[in-house]
């Protein structure tokens, strides 16, 4: 009788053990922030690229029935790939204002960059250190945050625009 | 008067480095506790990445704020979600986590303590 207790306990802890590592390697490893849609943004405040007086917080964003909060910097490959995107969006609907962020890049650079491919944005912030990219959950360029009036991230977009990704975002605007 | 001056300059000269290598030291805890999300492996404090040196900012401003080790960890938590840090909070979806080694621990004692009272029977016997 005490033999078939121990069998019994080393029993239960062997299914128990294979049953924790069957479901462990169920959950899906692959890290992203498209968890905090949803969530709401934080208080923030970002100044103009170009002049320093000039800036914008999250109660300006409640003026705008949508705003599209785009990290971008002229040194990142995929942020050109997803510009035209952000042009036809900026040219196309008037509901959604954009928001760019220049993440760690030189000003003369960024301004170039704009001339060049065209300034989709409202409001071209700057972000030298990243700092601001932390409050925003940001951990590579590009990305996208897509918010209402009441401060809701409704999308968010991890990585550059592509055509997939600016259908859903006119769905969801809709 | 001098008494007073001795135990000032005795003060500054080591209370004033030891407070600030104690504030060093709760820094590098904290990055050690926070997972590089970019890297493969790798917590923000042994990362030479670009987000880890961002992160290390942010903690380092919000440490020369006042804020506590845990309103650092709740603010990043906040932006990046659980998974940054290594130490998760105890919540009902990590129940297991937490509890899953002193389950462990408490039947490897009563499994040696049946092994043991087996051992001591059979003896007698």
């Amino acid at each position: 009788m005490k033999i078939n207790i121990s069998k019994i306990i080393i029993f239960s802890f062997t299914i128990f053990l294979l049953s924790v590592f069957w479901l462990g390697l169920k959950i899906n490893h692959n890290y992203d922030t498209k968890s905090l849609v949803g969530s709401k943004i934080s208080k923030f405040y970002v100044t103009e690229i170009n002049n320093e007086n000039q800036y914008i917080s999250e109660e300006d964003l409640k003026k705008n029935k949508y705003t599209l909060i785009n990290f971008f910097a002229s040194w990142c490959s995929p942020c050109r790939a997803e510009h035209r995107y952000l042009m036809s969006l900026s040219n196309q609907n008037k509901e959604i204002k954009i928001i760019g962020i220049n993440f760690k890049d030189k000003k003369i650079n960024a301004n170039n960059f704009l001339k060049d491919l065209g300034n989709p944005y409202n409001f071209v912030g700057e972000d030298t250190d990243g700092k601001i990219s932390i409050s925003f959950g940001i951990y590579g360029i590009p990305e996208s945050i897509l918010v209402n009036n009441e401060l809701t991230v409704i999308k968010k977009i991890i990585g550059p625009i592509d055509q997939v990704q600016f259908n859903d975002i006119l769905k969801s605007i809709q | 008067m001098k008494k007073k001056l001795f135990f000032l300059i005795i003060y500054f000269l080591f209370l004033g480095p030891l407070s600030s290598s104690d504030n060093k030291t709760e820094l590098s805890e904290i990055y050690k506790n926070l997972r590089c999300l970019v890297c493969q492996g790798q917590s923000i404090a042994d990362s030479n990445s670009d987000f880890a040196a961002t992160v290390k900012l942010v903690v380092q401003d919000q440490f020369n704020e006042g804020k506590t080790k845990d309103e650092i960890y709740k603010f990043l938590i906040s932006k990046y979600g659980e998974w940054i840090v290594y130490q998760p909070t105890f919540s009902k979806s990590n129940l297991l986590l937490w509890t899953l080694p002193y389950f462990i621990f408490i039947m490897g004692g009563v499994f040696i303590f049946l092994i043991i009272r087996k051992s001591k029977n059979n003896k007698a016997n």
